[in-house]
């Protein structure tokens, strides 16, 4: 085993175009492959809310040439209900798998991890590259399903059965459209698995001199917690996949009861459980949820210490808060099902684990605002999406405290609260920490800088278009709004129909804006201003090394480091940052001894 | 730069407030005998939720106006009291405000399920279909007709699948498409899915309840106040999820016996 | 081997143009059409259709304020006369496409009109809205014989044009309004379907035996054999009796 990771490591640069930036095994060029797929992804993602969006706002509303995308799903241009869902769903999936999940833990983990910890390349390449290549395959599986006969599955990211396993009797989509899906999910999954090995042995094994655990940055620990939650959760789900595709195709019935009728025949289906899927898809999905929010925290906390010019009031505290954060998310998933049906005493007893995950929530929070408290803040694109970040995240958390009551959960459940509070909490959370990261990164990956003033300007517009999408779907939630809703057909639905008009407005808006990160990615990838080696004045490993940084990331000389991680501000020392790799030593109390 | 986020984070923090303040798209009255529980719940829980929110967003907001333009020499101060301070916070005042909530809130939710019906509860059943609710009430012997899969025919309007010929028990039930009750009675729902997953919901009657194909539920409730309503459905179901509704009317004894009567001619 | 190839494209150019002959020929021979006529009457009272509650969604309601809607599975005329019955020629082995006109099935009310259309084979149909409420057409063929569909039409959509490869009967419904139900008698040759009072007319039949068969849903059938005259006229009457 030693000799064949030792073995991987050294692999030589490669000269042919294809090894170099197709098949690599480069961790940085896999990390911009992730990069590059999280960017297709969401663009898509995002034209689909967009047309998901007019439809809601502007009921029956023909979009010009929809029906180019799909004959059946838009005749004369007019979503059908069915379209709707597809678009939903195809929305959802796209969203949380290939771009929260990709973006900030596969792109910027593969890219960062290994220089962070000091390690020439991730222990097993291989599995690396096909780990972006089999993932890749998912996605191109996924965007397959809209070319299909019938489209793509309309079940919702959820895919709750029986809806989903039942085949196309029950809908467009459920067939040949469920099984695709199931088969991106699986490819997903086994993607992640080898990617989170990877993570996982790099932070264990690979770890340059000098660098203890606790020397590594908070980003490094973000990914760490994640890979290791990326190899329960991902091992739980595909599992599930797997049995639903058997539903499908050989006739099992492993999440389809007895008895059933659709359509005035009755399936020949019998003995299985509905409530199985729900269970094994939420001890899934809530730790997803935390896979894609917790390397936010991390690049957070790592852009906001080099742009306070201080360490965080505890590094120990956070780190074992995201700890608590991944262990209790295994215990919660049961909030997802308080109404469905399973033992309202389960309900009862999911809710207080969720109550509790709000303290190392808080603990999180507070540590970020106590930190910013004395400090010296610097304002760039990176930190105020940093900032932005902790504002989304404060308000999308607090809606927490209402769905973590099954009573209140009653009223909120499966309604447009439950959706503002995802969206803000992890969408645009988790998208302000890839943008972010991206502004902060972007020199060290490329060589070259990102447009500043562009930068600020897609950040403010992009800050309260947020908020003017996402908060008014809370008010509509409290309001009974149902989401999954293709029209508001119910007399009380339709008084609300204005707010959607809103939100549909801010929607486009705020979706256009994107245009100019999108411009300024591009631009800047290749007339941007030179980067220097450490632009922020950072101290951890990524910013001693060179701008992009060579094949072997360190050059001739393996890192050595000398100090945890966040050296800024220390008293008496020669500037006001001391680089981990610098042998300076430290004379004022260690805030992390 | 800093101020001016400083200022948003403010403005935007008090405008999402307002709606909630002002009450402008409310929770939807409440019809219920329980339901008095859950919304002091609520109220209780958009106290400390809205506090804890404002007061967080507008400490950030603080933070960054202050400490973003610092004297070009000045030194790093610390958070009184430092990590240990905060991490004391956290546990203390969130930890009892979220066992508190805890507390109180099962309290609510075990009036809604851990209670029995009492027993002369009214039954009514409701079945769930791709995408429609249908309603059955026994009829005067008081007892549903058994249900067979196999002669469920929306085709001929037998949606539970009864044999009216051989089942004595099942010629005098009466199946509707839209739900009535009696004001102030307490009904026994006992619920059931023919096809997939279904959910019934009347947020006037702070009820929600999925249906599990497969699985009998039952919950019950007593409506309090005359009027017509919406049962929709909120469990992803297929294309036509968001028009798989019904009406609920509760309607004084008087009228509902009316009623009842007159849809049992129509069967 | 060029020459095989040659050989080959000869022989099936050969081939086709017999048959394309024999197509013709058809044609001419079918000059003196003539056609087949008669009634389908219910024996015994009409049986009692149970009305449609609606009120699942106000718009169907409000279509229906003056006319309350019920089942449509028997619809019986003063006389007895029942409608949607379809009368087709068993066994034919005519031509494969005799129809050609375009039939529209309507989506009216929250009904299907007609609530059975009967097709020729690959006879092209229209399917409509005249609702301002989204349905979704889901006919339920037998997957090994055609291919079913299921696409909804909001309101203002085009109609959607469809046609069945295969003779057979095929149930159509509307899962977002479950009474709406309807059949695609799908069938090989000329066709009728009976009016209000059970009249048909099967026109273009050339001349010969038939044995015409007559069907009313959900799938009773009955049969008759006439003898169709150059450019006569025969006449079949059925009586069906109510389950
Ligand atoms: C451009 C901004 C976005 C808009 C306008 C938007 C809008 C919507 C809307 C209208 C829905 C349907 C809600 C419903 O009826 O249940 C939805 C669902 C969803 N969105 Fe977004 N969204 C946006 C960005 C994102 C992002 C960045 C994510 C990343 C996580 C995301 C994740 C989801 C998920 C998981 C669902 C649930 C899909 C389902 O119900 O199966 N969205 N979004
Ligand atoms: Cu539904
Ligand atoms: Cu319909």
């Amino acid at each position: 085993m030693h000799d064949m990771s030792a073995h991987a490591v050294h692999h030589g640069a490669p000269t042919s175009f294809i090894r170099k930036h197709i098949f690599s095994l480069d961790h940085k060029v896999i990390g911009k492959q992730y990069y590059a797929l999280a960017l297709v992804a969401v663009i898509v993602g995002m034209v689909l809310s967009w047309l998901m969006r007019l439809h809601l706002g502007f009921a029956n509303f023909a979009i010009p040439g929809l029906h180019l995308l799909s004959k059946n799903g838009a005749p004369g241009d007019i979503m059908t209900p069915e379209y709707y869902l597809q678009l939903m769903t195809m929305h959802g999936t796209i969203m949380v798998f290939f771009v929260l999940t990709t973006a900030p833990f596969a792109a910027f983990g593969n890219f960062f991890l290994p220089i962070q910890t000091g390690a020439e390349d991730m222990p097993f390449p291989h599995f690396n590259m096909m780990s972006f290549w089999v993932t890749f395959t998912g996605f191109v599986i996924l965007m397959a399903s809209f070319f299909v006969s019938d489209g793509p599955t309309l079940g919702g990211w959820t895919q709750y059965a029986p809806l989903s396993a039942v085949g196309a009797v029950s809908g467009p989509g459920q067939g040949t459209g469920v099984v695709l899906w199931a088969f991106s999910i699986a490819f997903f999954c086994v993607g992640q698995l080898f990617g989170s090995l990877n993570f996982i042995t790099t932070t264990l094994d690979m770890r340059c001199k000098g660098m203890s655990l606790m020397r590594l940055p908070l980003s490094a620990w973000a990914w760490f917690i994640t890979s290791i939650m990326g190899l329960t959760a991902f091992a739980v789900l595909m599992p599930a996949v797997i049995l639903l595709i058997l539903d499908h195709i050989a006739g099992t019935s492993f999440f389809v009861a007895s008895n059933l009728v659709i359509n005035d025949s009755l399936l020949p289906h019998s003995g299985g459980s509905t409530l199985l899927w729900q269970h094994l898809f939420w001890f899934f999905g809530h730790p997803e949820v935390y896979i894609a929010i917790i390397p936010g925290m991390g690049i957070v906390s790592h852009i906001l210490i080099t742009n306070m010019r201080r360490p965080m009031l505890s590094h120990r505290v956070l780190i074992y808060s995201m700890g608590a954060l991944a262990v209790l998310s295994y215990m919660v998933y049961g909030h997802h099902m308080f109404v469905s049906g399973m033992n309202p005493i389960s309900s009862l007893a999911f809710s207080f684990p969720t109550l509790i995950i709000t303290i190392p929530s808080t603990i999180v929070v507070l540590i970020w605002l106590g930190s910013l408290y004395g400090s010296k803040l610097r304002i760039n694109s990176a930190s105020l999406f940093a900032l932005g970040f902790i504002s989304m995240f404060i308000s999308g958390g607090i809606s927490g405290f209402f769905l973590a009551q099954p009573s209140i959960d009653i009223l909120l459940h499966a309604t447009y609260f439950v959706v503002g509070h995802f969206h803000l909490v992890m969408a645009v959370a988790a998208i302000f920490g890839i943008f972010g990261g991206t502004y902060f990164w972007f020199p060290k990956m490329t060589g070259r800088m990102m447009n500043e003033s562009l930068g600020q300007l897609h950040f403010w517009l992009t800050f309260v278009g947020a908020y003017c999408i996402f908060m008014p779907f809370h008010y509509l939630g409290i309001a009974g709004n149902v989401r999954r809703y293709q029209a508001f057909v119910d007399d009380y639905l339709i008084p609300l129909i204005p707010v959607h008009k809103f939100i549909t407005v801010a929607a486009l808006a705020t979706g256009a804006v994107q245009l100019i990160f999108i411009y300024n990615l591009i631009y800047s990838r290749f007339w941007g201003a030179p980067a220097p080696d450490n632009p922020w004045q950072g101290t951890s490993l990524e910013w001693s090394t060179a701008t992009p940084p060579p094949h072997n990331n360190f050059g001739d000389k393996m890192p050595v480091v000398y100090h945890d991680p966040y050296q800024y501000s220390v008293e008496g020392a020669s500037s006001d940052f001391i680089m981990q790799t610098s042998p300076e030593p430290v004379h004022s109390a260690d805030e992390e001894k | 730069m800093a101020k001016i986020l400083a200022v948003t984070i403010i403005v935007i923090a008090i405008a999402s407030a307002v709606p909630i303040v002002m009450h402008i798209w409310p929770l939807p009255q409440d019809i219920s005998l329980h339901g008095h529980l859950i919304d002091e719940q609520y109220t209780d829980t958009m106290w400390e939720a809205g506090i804890s929110f404002l007061a967080s967003q507008i400490l950030l907001a603080i933070f960054i106006w202050k400490y973003s333009k610092p004297a070009p020499n000045a030194g790093i101060k610390r958070f009184p009291g430092g990590a240990a301070a905060l991490v004391i916070a956290a546990f203390v005042l969130v930890g009892t405000e979220v066992l508190a909530l805890g507390v109180f809130g099962a309290k609510a939710w075990g009036q809604a399920y851990f209670t029995p019906p009492s027993a002369d509860a009214l039954p009514v059943q409701v079945q769930a279909g791709q995408f429609a609710f249908y309603f059955r009430y026994p009829g005067p012997d008081g007892n549903f007709g058994p249900i067979h899969p196999n002669l469920i025919s929306e085709a001929n309007a037998n949606f539970y699948g009864l044999d009216t010929t051989n089942d004595q028990d099942s010629k005098d039930d009466i199946v509707t498409a839209e739900m009535a009750i009696p004001v102030n009675r307490e009904i026994h729902l006992l619920m059931h899915s023919k096809d997939l997953g279904h959910s019934f919901y009347v947020p006037e009657l702070r009820v929600h309840q999925d249906f599990v194909p497969g699985l009998d539920l039952s919950i019950h409730f007593t409506a309090t106040k005359i009027g017509k309503y919406e049962i929709v459905c909120t469990q992803l179901c297929g294309l036509g999820h968001y028009n798989m509704k019904a009406y609920l009317e509760v309607k004084s004894q008087a009228d509902y016996d009316a009623w009842l009567k007159q849809q049992a001619a129509l069967q | 081997m060029k020459n095989r190839y040659h050989f080959g494209a000869v022989l099936s150019a050969i081939v086709l143009l017999c048959c394309g002959a024999l197509i013709l020929g058809q044609k001419v021979n079918a000059a003196g059409e003539g056609s087949i006529t008669g009634t389908v009457k219910l024996d015994g009272p009409a049986p009692h259709m149970k009305g449609i509650d609606m009120s699942k969604d106000p718009y169907c309601v409000k279509q229906h304020a003056n006319s309350p809607a019920h089942l449509e599975t028997w619809v019986v005329g003063s006389g007895g006369g029942v409608a949607d019955a379809v009368l087709y020629l068993d066994g034919w082995s005519g031509d494969a496409k005799t129809e050609t006109s375009v039939p529209v099935f309507d989506q009216k009310d929250c009904m299907y009109t007609p609530h059975v259309l009967a097709l020729d084979t690959t006879q092209e149909f229209k399917v409509i809205t005249s609702d301002q409420t989204a349905h979704n057409i889901h006919p339920l063929p037998n997957p090994m014989i055609n291919v079913g569909w299921n696409q909804s039409q909001p309101p203002g959509a085009p109609p959607v044009t469809k046609a069945w490869k295969n003779p057979e009967v095929i149930p159509v419904q509307c899962n977002i309004h479950p009474w709406m139900h309807g059949w695609f008698v799908v069938v090989k040759g000329p066709y009728a379907v009976t009016d209000d009072s059970g009249h048909y007319t099967i026109k273009n039949v050339p001349p010969g035996s038939y044995t015409v068969k007559a069907w009313h849903e959900p799938d009773e059938t009955q049969t008759q054999k006439v003898t169709v005259a150059a450019g006569g006229s025969a006449t079949a009457d059925f009586t069906f009796k109510a389950k």
